[in-house]
């Protein structure tokens, strides 16, 4: 445990839970922009989760704690993967938990304690959420786990330090083709797993389209601002940990306040960036039919099996 | 007699007093005596293996013991991991035995079969000789056989399922004889030491039919595709103590048998064998999760997920002979290492499964995970255990098998440097068979946790269901903390079992580490226990900061809102078939789901419908056409054999003094 990755860890917890929301509001705001809209302006989330909080609890009758506690691990493990992968600086605040799959497998639990809550509330539309969400996982799984394994061949090491620190060293490494094969499948991923279009539409208000919100449509109150305030940090630690990996420019290296600013700036503009790019791609898109999202991930694996064979032959 | 001798001899001598005292005791007190006999084995037997393991042998022959084979006994640490699993599952098992009187199994048979079964459990790992394998091997097939068929007065399906066992698995047997006799035969002698002196000069033609013959039968009683489809039948039928004894350890010897007589005994081998072995294991642990996932029976589910995660333990067995073979015998270590230790993670978290399953059947009289739920208030302890065994099984951090699992991934990734074609296209497949596994594991234990305890009841056994039994109880909780230090502090025994394989391999050992597993020889660490403790105080902190922000601190109880919908009716609920749905029609073309839909009208308009019947049906597609044309052909067969026994005496003469002519002459005409 260095100082650097202390100092990357308390930052990295700081920028992902203040900024998460900020970036769902800057990406309405960039859709609505573009539609012709006027927008609610990029601090709208944050006002949505301060009502929120201040509302009472509400227990559905016939929920049990699955239900109760899903918000708070939903939180707590994406606040860990926030901590522990490098974003901010290339050292992690708790190296033996920074692994690439540790930190798949527990964003993917986070969907999971998501899902069982669904079907804990046992309503029909808790119970679809949860079937299409896990659906989607079990596809979405294999990709991110081939994909990471591409990355982790050239370095020899599924530690996310490692690879993001050769990728500084080395980075005509990022634009061979394993790397740029990967970084496709891992988009896809990202954009299944966070719900966003072509997959999922998160400002749907149609119960039967919706996979990520019709699971959480029982949760009121405090519960609801901590799931919504979980899915913004979901989306914004797969942005940050797709920007570390494959545009690791300006991450701090050493422990130094004006490294670790700079290393804040990067990640700030690299995911806002990202995300904003997102937001105006997904103006052109519609939502796929839920049948047709599994052809998506099967090409979107199959790129990631194609980035493996190139690393191979050509690494 | 050493630690190991003793405790093995004497939790032998246990088992096989409480065979005998279970057939002499009266009625009302038998399964107490068999539960409490199984669980002293049990024990003697964990001390035994786990004193086996640190490295003491000990080995005994005795011609006398048994009739023409005599009895040779060698343990050695590898026996001893095996040993040591066999005994912990047999503790949680024989506690669940105590209270199974009342499931009403309280017959001689059954209960004298109990420890008999667990006494061949122990002995198989650590049979010396040919012959004492084979015998103890049979004893094992023999008596569990009797177990599985314990219900058979209560489901037709017993009994079919009891024959698919009992033929399958005196095939496999047959396999393993031919194999090992075969390579008795070129040593000279049947005991283990010579068959591995006489290893360097055998001829790959003798070597490899004797691999195969055994890769066969041992494949067949791990539940390896395509000999399976005996594992989703028995598993299920048998009662749930006895199934988490045969999915939690008897399955495992058929990994023992691939890695004693491939690794050990024959010496490794070419490299085809091996990648024989690991692409069948990835076969099997990808259809068998995708049958689990449809599946809506909860212990046929179990049971596929048993071929699954053997399926996941034979690509670490293949990857470590693939990788002997080439010589890396670090990384041979490493994947060997991963194999042991997700065989001891799934015997943990599969005898919880198994054994809460049963709990669920007994309280709700029901498998059916369409006609459950709602068991989280009625259920409490059964439904926590069933959690954390799910949780396990899913590979998810901080489950017992996402150890295990991140240990093989690291054996395949730092293999991939390996010269050769081969590797090259084996070991990404194999990755994406793990990966397939992983996310179709997590469907398949969402949905049997989710429908089957949580929500509201899907029936009326689920409905009025309510806990069971203490000796029930307490072998989940124990099968249950089996499970959570599995996965927090998987760091107590991997060093051991690295060694362990490190002795099969002739490597170093390839883990070490006390708080994080650290892979030695090349670059991986993993700290389980950290991780768990950075998610609790990452939980701890998000408490904490919603009592600060929060106004109100009371909670209130209301009515689910359900879109504003009227009162719930259980029939609106997601069953377990339609939750499966989405992925059966993703895997369609697998699959082959066969369907119908009967429309029948009224007869005066047939623009009104009378009725709709709809039927579906999820056939195993690998029996259907693998071994449905072969039970075809062999009934056919016994069909044209059917005119020849008319039941005339004079005609079976006749055919004695024909063949007895037909003898003699072909003996006059080739002297």
């Amino acid at each position: 445990m260095s100082a650097l990755g202390v100092a990357g860890g308390v930052l990295q917890a700081v920028v992902i839970v203040g900024g998460a929301p900020l970036l769902l509001g800057l990406m309405r705001q960039v859709r609505a922009r573009l539609e012709g809209r006027a927008g609610p302006g990029v601090g709208q989330p944050w006002r949505d989760l301060r009502k929120l909080v201040r509302k009472q609890s509400i227990s559905p009758r016939g929920t049990t704690e699955v239900f109760r506690v899903a918000p708070v691990l939903l939180v707590a493990m994406t606040l860990v993967v926030a901590v522990v992968a490098p974003l901010v600086t290339t050292a992690s605040a708790v190296p033996p938990v920074a692994d690439l799959f540790v930190v798949v497998a527990l964003l993917a639990h986070a969907t999971v304690v998501i899902a069982l809550a669904g079907l804990d509330s046992g309503t029909a539309f808790g119970g679809m959420g949860a079937s299409r969400e896990v659906t989607v996982l079990a596809l979405v799984e294999p990709t991110a786990l081939v994909a990471i394994f591409a990355l982790s061949v050239p370095t020899g090491s599924t530690s996310l330090p490692t690879i993001v620190g050769t990728a500084l060293d080395d980075p005509q490494r990022l634009i061979s083709p394993a790397s740029l094969l990967a970084a496709v499948a891992l988009a896809a991923v990202i954009v299944a797993e966070t719900g966003r279009l072509p997959v999922d539409n998160p400002s749907t208000h149609l119960e039967l389209t919706m996979i990520h919100e019709a699971m959480v449509l029982e949760y009121a109150g405090p519960d609801l601002a901590l799931v919504e305030l979980g899915s913004a940090m979901r989306l914004s630690v797969y942005l940050g940990l797709f920007t570390s990996l494959f545009v690791p420019w300006g991450i701090a290296t050493t422990a130094t306040p004006l490294a670790l600013a700079l290393g804040v700036v990067a990640l700030v503009v690299k995911v806002g960036v990202v995300g904003a790019g997102l937001a105006a791609l997904e103006v052109f898109l519609a939502k796929l039919r839920l049948f047709r999202v599994p052809e998506l991930l099967a090409g979107s694996f199959l790129l990631a099996l194609l980035a493996v064979t190139t690393a191979y032959v050509l690494g | 007699m050493n630690a190991v001798g003793w405790g093995l001899v004497s939790a032998v001598v246990v088992a096989l007093a409480a065979t005998v005292a279970a057939l002499a005791v009266p009625r009302r007190h038998r399964p107490a005596v068999t539960g409490v006999g199984v669980v002293a084995a049990g024990l003697l037997g964990t001390v035994a293996g786990v004193v086996a393991t640190t490295g003491t042998t000990w080995s005994v022959a005795r011609p006398d013991l048994l009739p023409l084979i005599g009895l040779e006994l060698d343990v050695d640490s590898l026996s001893g991991v095996f040993l040591a699993v066999g005994g912990v599952v047999a503790i949680a098992a024989g506690t669940y035995a105590i209270g199974a009187a009342r499931h009403g199994l309280d017959g001689p048979g059954v209960q004298a079969a109990l420890p008999a079964f667990v006494a061949s459990l122990l002995l198989v790992p650590a049979a010396g000789s040919v012959g004492t394998l084979l015998y103890c091997w049979e004893l094992m097939a023999l008596t569990s056989l009797v177990l599985v068929v314990a219900e058979h007065r209560e489901r037709p399906a017993v009994a079919s399922a009891g024959l698919w066992y009992a033929v399958m698995t005196h095939a496999g047997f047959v396999a393993i004889m031919v194999g090992l006799l075969v390579a008795a035969g070129a040593a000279g002698d049947g005991s283990f030491a010579a068959i591995r002196a006489a290893a360097s000069g055998l001829s790959p033609a003798a070597a490899s039919p004797a691999f195969l013959a055994c890769l066969a039968g041992f494949g067949s009683k791990a539940g390896m595709v395509p000999l399976h489809p005996w594992l989703p039948r028995a598993h299920p039928e048998a009662p749930s103590h006895v199934s988490a004894l045969m999915s939690a350890a008897m399955v495992n010897l058929g990994v023992y048998g691939i890695v004693r007589v491939g690794v050990d005994l024959l010496g490794g081998g070419p490299s085809w064998w091996w990648v024989t072995v690991l692409v069948l294991g990835a076969v099997s642990a990808v259809y068998g999760i995708l049958q689990a996932a449809v599946g809506s029976d909860l212990k046929r589910l179990l049971g596929y997920s048993t071929t699954e995660n053997m399926g996941l333990v034979l690509v670490g067995v293949g990857a470590c002979g693939m990788f002997a073979a080439a010589g890396s015998r670090a990384l041979a270590g490493l994947a060997l290492t991963a194999a042991l230790l997700h065989v001891m993670t799934h015997a943990a978290f599969k005898t919880v499964l198994f054994l809460s399953a049963g709990s669920v059947l007994h309280a709700t009289g029901t498998r059916d995970l369409d006609a459950l739920g709602g068991l989280r208030s009625r259920m409490p302890v059964t439904t926590a255990a069933f959690g954390v065994g799910a949780l396990a099984a899913s590979a998810l951090p901080p489950g017992a098998a996402f150890v295990s699992e991140w240990l093989l991934l690291q054996a395949l990734i730092h293999g991939l440097p390996a010269p050769g074609v081969v590797p090259a296209v084996v070991l990404p497949l194999g990755v994406a068979a793990i990966a397939l596994t992983a996310g179709l594991a997590v469907a398949t234990f969402v949905k049997a946790f989710g429908i089957g305890f949580l929500g509201r009841p899907r029936g009326a056994g689920a409905a009025a269901a309510a806990e069971s039994g203490p000796a029930a109880l307490t072998a989940m909780v124990l099968a249950g903390l089996a499970c959570v230090a599995a996965a927090v502090c998987p760091t107590l025994v991997l060093p051991t079992l690295a060694e362990v394989a490190g002795g099969v391999v002739h490597a170093v050992p390839a883990v070490s580490g006390t708080v994080a597993i650290e892979l030695v020889g090349v670059s991986g660490v993993l700290s389980p226990v950290l991780l768990v403790v950075t998610l609790i105080a990452a939980a701890a902190a998000v408490v904490g900061a919603l009592r600060l922000l929060a106004r109100r601190r009371d909670r209130r109880r209301a009515r689910l809102w359900d879109c504003g919908a009227g009162p719930l009716s259980a029939r609106m609920e997601y069953t377990a078939t339609s939750f499966a749905e989405p992925l059966q029609r993703v895997f369609d073309d697998v699959l082959a789901p066969e369907q119908d839909v009967d429309v029948s009208h009224h007869e005066e308009s047939r623009y009104l419908v009378a009725a709709v019947s709809y039927r579906r049906e999820l056939p195993d597609r690998v029996e259907r056409r693998l071994y449905t044309p072969l039970l075809d052909a062999a009934t056919a067969w016994g069909r044209a054999g059917r005119g020849l026994a008319t039941g005339s005496v004079h005609r079976y003469l006749g055919y004695g003094f024909v063949t007895l002519c037909g003898l003699l002459a072909w003996l006059v005409v080739t002297r």
